[in-house]
């Protein structure tokens, strides 16, 4: 299969996004398949922003872990990304402003330096962001992509600007395309463009999409990423589509305005992040005592506490199990790529109905930030709409109605508030069958063992219904990757590769984690030969819940949480460590070392220094070896010093400047 | 003058006795709720009573509306979700000074803001009384509770004044003593189109020693009865709500009359969300989905 990967890296405010979105659009628009992801930090300007587009003529279930073309849109980009771009590509980067010299990057890669100022000069005033715009033209020459496609795009993007600023762009792109062809070969990749326009969409904005399809009438929410987005399409989309979308004061509201709500009668959503879920969960245990129907989505974010708001972690499944006192059924789903997105959501609204319970999808930053491909057809609008068992009309005669009634199912039909003859009160206190408090003046423990028994019954049925998980791949492997949430399509990935240089693998993915399917986990997990958990945190959470759930302990773990998604190679390696029963290395890697000496030099040395060559040794006195990374200057590339790093600790042990150095 | 009641107390009569402190100042407050209700010709299945937790939150258990007896302090954002669903009930919120004006106070200032149509009714009995006799935001400085023993140092929080200038439309207050007259400003407050506060004294006779029935008695007055006075004039409402001491005033303190929240919300308009069609037509469907291609 043909894929390619581009890369565009700059700082934020440098219109990186726009720029990924005009490519993203045209090479979605030729029919070939992406996946995106953008590496971006919690700040409006400056900093490094780090955007991959993988694109294939198959379907890609990640971002993958190639680079072929890359945009440089700053120094940094150039100094940190041009030595990742594989033989046969090229760099490109505004000759104007920026240097690559020969040492950045490999022989066999074409650099491409764009005179962007001369290139727009017969075009009059324009944008600094039109640079971006220039270098966009020339890949897409070299790439071997449709020029007329990308006017297409521009114009659709600019319409709003009127015809002139469309014409200017597309001029634009067009002197960098026509230099490109002037000066240089395309890279060779031969297309075939099926031109099925397919949509490019994020997890977010499927679940937004498919809460709404589902009946969602009411969203609540206050701005936290990497949920935000969902509250933007929410809004945007209210409107036409009938749906009252509520900002709050804090998730504290959100959610009780949610539970309000949803016990109400209105489909019922709301949104967050795991900070704001910590302030919702008084109010989940709410939704599990009055049997309120409620959707509660948390996308996880790189935690603890504030944490990394931008990156991404699946750290927050004990958060999500262990959400408000108190025994209560709940039902945790976490679907894995942006097309059960948009089915999960519409299938928690449907469950919290059925169930009369909160629902909650854990999302990450992964899956809701990233958009992808999916095909056109993937998404369906005729959902199934279950409101589970409704009392419409209650006759006078027919006796006192009972909204908690002590069923065998453990559901009690529900008679919406405003139905006649129905009149009831749903209390956090534990009630009886009517909704009488049992915890004041009438106490009563069988009373209380009965209705607690009525509604941990609920997840029986729950569990009967929801579909159990299963092997992917050969059913004969010699190893079995287990994952749950977004990881899915990574894992995938990662297991082809490993068949491919014969360590027969295939995978076990989990969606729904409460209620859990331990007796089909257990079946399964003990037919493997050996398993190994995978996933994005450092305890490894869905690792000790499957052996909660079930006494089965996972093999061996591949966990990260450097704030950076998997991508399919570094599951490979650690694997294969595995198999060679090689123990994990914490030790800080030349790569690393290299971003180390970055923030060390962005934070303490300013602009115009870089690290060059590397070496572990014992240049300073440290309990531990130190890499000795040498700092050099950026423009006439003299050594500056030296900055020791521990290979161990990672700590920043030193900085002497070549001075100092020579006074010893 | 004589009040026409639509329909009889007994309508809203629930099977639940209250297990409040007999003389609780809350008898007199759900009385008044009944009132108003019938006054207004509200059925029990068009009244939505919503409270947090407290002693005076356990209100909505005795009466024979729909209800939800919901957190601490979140009663007022639950009782907005249900108003955003369903903007057919009278959702009337009935806790106390704790629950609203401390766990709460968040919520309560934000809806003022907002203007949904809602009437809270706070039991404000400047104590709390279920944790049995700690300083609530309302205590008067000095008093001794079991929490201040040295005597409250903090300063109460004046809950007309912060109702008056967080946008509150509808300003009241009114006391346990005065059963009819509080009956009104209730049936006012829910007649009224957009949020209303109505802050009662509603004495705790177990744990307020201080704020009693005839230490109110001595004080209030009407200011129904101040013929100069003016509850659309918002500086002298404010300034009235200071008054404090020797006299203290009941009664309408602010009137305004501004769109609800509900008016601004086009999907509002096509009647409560409960009732309207779920899901998406095709056609719309369709249009959504060609915004990603």
């Amino acid at each position: 299969m043909r894929e390619v990967t581009l890369g565009i890296g700059g700082a934020a405010g440098d219109g990186l996004d726009k720029t990924g979105d005009t490519f993203a659009k045209t090479a979605s628009r030729l029919g070939l398949y992406l996946y995106a992801y953008n590496s971006y930090q919690s700040i409006i300007r400056g900093g490094h922003i780090w955007l991959r587009v993988r694109m294939g003529e198959e379907k890609v279930y990640s971002h993958g872990d190639h680079l072929n073309l890359l945009i440089a849109l700053n120094q940094d980009t150039l100094e940190r990304h041009a030595r990742e771009v594989e033989p046969g590509g090229a760099v490109l980067f505004n000759s104007d402003k920026l240097t690559l010299d020969s040492s950045l990057f490999e022989s066999q890669v074409l650099p491409v330096p764009m005179p962007v100022r001369e290139l727009l000069k017969p075009l009059g005033k324009t944008l600094p962001v039109m640079q971006n715009t220039v270098s966009l033209g020339a890949a897409i020459f070299l790439m071997g992509l449709d020029f007329e496609m990308m006017a297409e795009v521009l114009a659709d993007t600019f319409q709003h600007k009127g015809q002139e600023v469309v014409n200017q762009n597309v001029q634009v792109a067009k002197a960098g395309y026509n230099y490109a062809k002037e000066k240089f070969v395309p890279l060779g990749y031969e297309w075939n463009f099926s031109r099925i326009r397919r949509p490019f969409i994020t997890g977010n904005e499927a679940m937004a999409l498919g809460a709404v399809a589902a009946g969602c009438k009411f969203y609540s929410a206050y701005p936290m990423t990497p949920a935000s987005t969902i509250l933007h399409w929410m809004v945007a989309h209210a409107d036409r589509c009938g749906i009252v979308v509520k900002q709050c004061e804090d998730e504290i509201a959100v959610a009780n305005m949610a539970v309000g709500a949803g016990l109400a009668g209105a489909r019922s959503m709301c949104a967050t992040s795991g900070g704001g879920f910590a302030l919702m969960t008084e109010a989940v245990g709410q939704a599990g005592m009055i049997e309120a129907p409620v959707v509660f989505i948390t996308v996880q974010r790189g935690g603890p506490s504030t944490g990394i708001p931008t990156k991404t972690e699946q750290a927050d499944l004990n958060q999500a199990l262990g959400a408000s006192q108190g025994d209560f059924p709940r039902i945790i789903m976490a679907p894995a790529d942006v097309t059960e997105a948009y089915y999960t959501a519409a299938e928690a609204l449907n469950l919290a109905d059925k169930y009369q319970l909160p629902v909650i999808i854990l999302s990450d930053l992964l899956l809701s930030e990233h958009p992808e491909t999916i095909e056109r057809d993937a998404l369906k609008p005729d959902l199934v709409i279950d409101r589970g068992q409704l009392v419409t009309e209650w006759p006078e005669g027919n006796g006192t109605y009972k909204r908690y009634a002590f069923t065998e199912s453990g559901i009690s039909p529900r008679a919406l508030p405003g139905t006649k003859n129905t009149v009831y009160v749903s209390p956090t206190d534990d009630h009886d069958e009517e909704g009488i408090l049992i915890s004041d003046e009438y106490t009563s423990p069988p009373v209380r063992r009965k209705v607690q028994e009525k509604r941990m019954r609920k997840l029986e049925g729950a569990l009967k219904e929801l579909p159990p998980p299963q092997i992917e791949g050969p059913e004969d492997a010699d190893i079995t990757l287990v994952g749950w949430g977004s990881c899915r399509g990574v894992i995938r990935e990662a297991a082809e590769v490993l068949r491919s240089e014969g360590i027969a693998t295939n995978q076990l993915h989990f969606k729904y984690l409460l209620p859990f399917h331990a007796k089909e986990a257990l079946e399964i997990l003990n037919g493997c030969r050996k398993t190994i958990g995978v996933e994005v945190n450092y305890t490894g959470q869905f690792a000790r819940h499957l052996r909660s759930e079930t006494g089965f302990s996972l093999d061996d773990m591949v966990l990260k949480y450097d704030g950076e998604p998997f991508e399919p190679a570094f599951i490979v390696n650690r694997v294969k460590e595995i198999v060679r029963g090689e123990s994990l290395s914490l030790e800080v890697t030349r790569e690393e070392a290299q971003e180390i000496a970055y923030h060390y030099i962005r934070t303490h040395l300013g602009n115009a220094v870089r690290p060059a060559s590397m070496q572990v040794g014992n240049g300073v006195s440290a309990e531990e070896p130190t890499w000795c990374i040498e700092l050099v200057s950026r423009k006439g590339g003299e050594k500056t010093g030296d900055l020791f790093v521990g290979q161990r600790t990672g700590s920043t042990y030193a900085w002497q400047p070549v001075s100092t150095v020579s006074a010893d | 003058m004589e009040m026409t009641i639509s329909l009889p107390i007994s309508t809203y009569e629930s099977i639940i006795d209250p297990d409040w402190c007999p003389g609780c100042g809350d008898f007199g407050v759900l009385r008044g709720v009944k009132m108003a209700a019938g006054k207004l010709g509200i059925k029990p299945e068009e009244l939505f009573t919503v409270s947090g937790i407290g002693c005076s939150s356990n209100l909505p258990g005795y009466i024979h509306a729909y209800g939800v007896h919901s957190l601490h302090g979140r009663a007022v954002a639950v009782a907005s979700g249900i108003k955003f669903a369903n903007q057919d009930m009278n959702v009337v919120i009935t806790g106390g000074d704790g629950d609203g004006y401390g766990i709460g106070l968040g919520h309560f200032v934000h809806a003022m803001r907002r203007n949904l149509d809602l009437t809270y009714i706070v039991m404000n009995n400047q104590i709390y009384g279920l944790t049995t006799g700690q300083a609530s935001p309302t205590t008067m400085k000095e008093v001794r509770t079991k929490s201040t023993p040295r005597g409250n140092a903090e300063m109460p929080l004046n809950p007309i004044a912060l109702a008056i200038v967080s946008g509150a439309t509808y300003v009241s207050r009114a006391f346990s003593g005065e059963p009819r007259h509080m009956a009104d400003v209730i049936a006012g407050g829910i007649a009224h189109k957009g949020f209303a506060l109505v802050d009662v004294f509603s004495p705790c006779v177990t744990y307020n020693k201080i704020n009693t029935y005839p230490w109110f008695k001595k004080r209030v007055y009407k200011l129904e009865d101040d013929p100069d006075y003016d509850a659309t004039d918002h500086k002298g409402a404010l300034n009235r709500a200071y008054e404090w001491g020797d006299r203290i005033p009941l009664g309408l303190f602010y009137r305004e009359e501004q769109p609800t929240y509900e008016e601004s919300e086009p999907a509002m308009k096509e009647g409560p969300l409960v009732h309207q069609k779920l899901g998406l037509e095709k056609e719309l469907f369709d249009d959504l989905m060609e915004e990603f291609v």
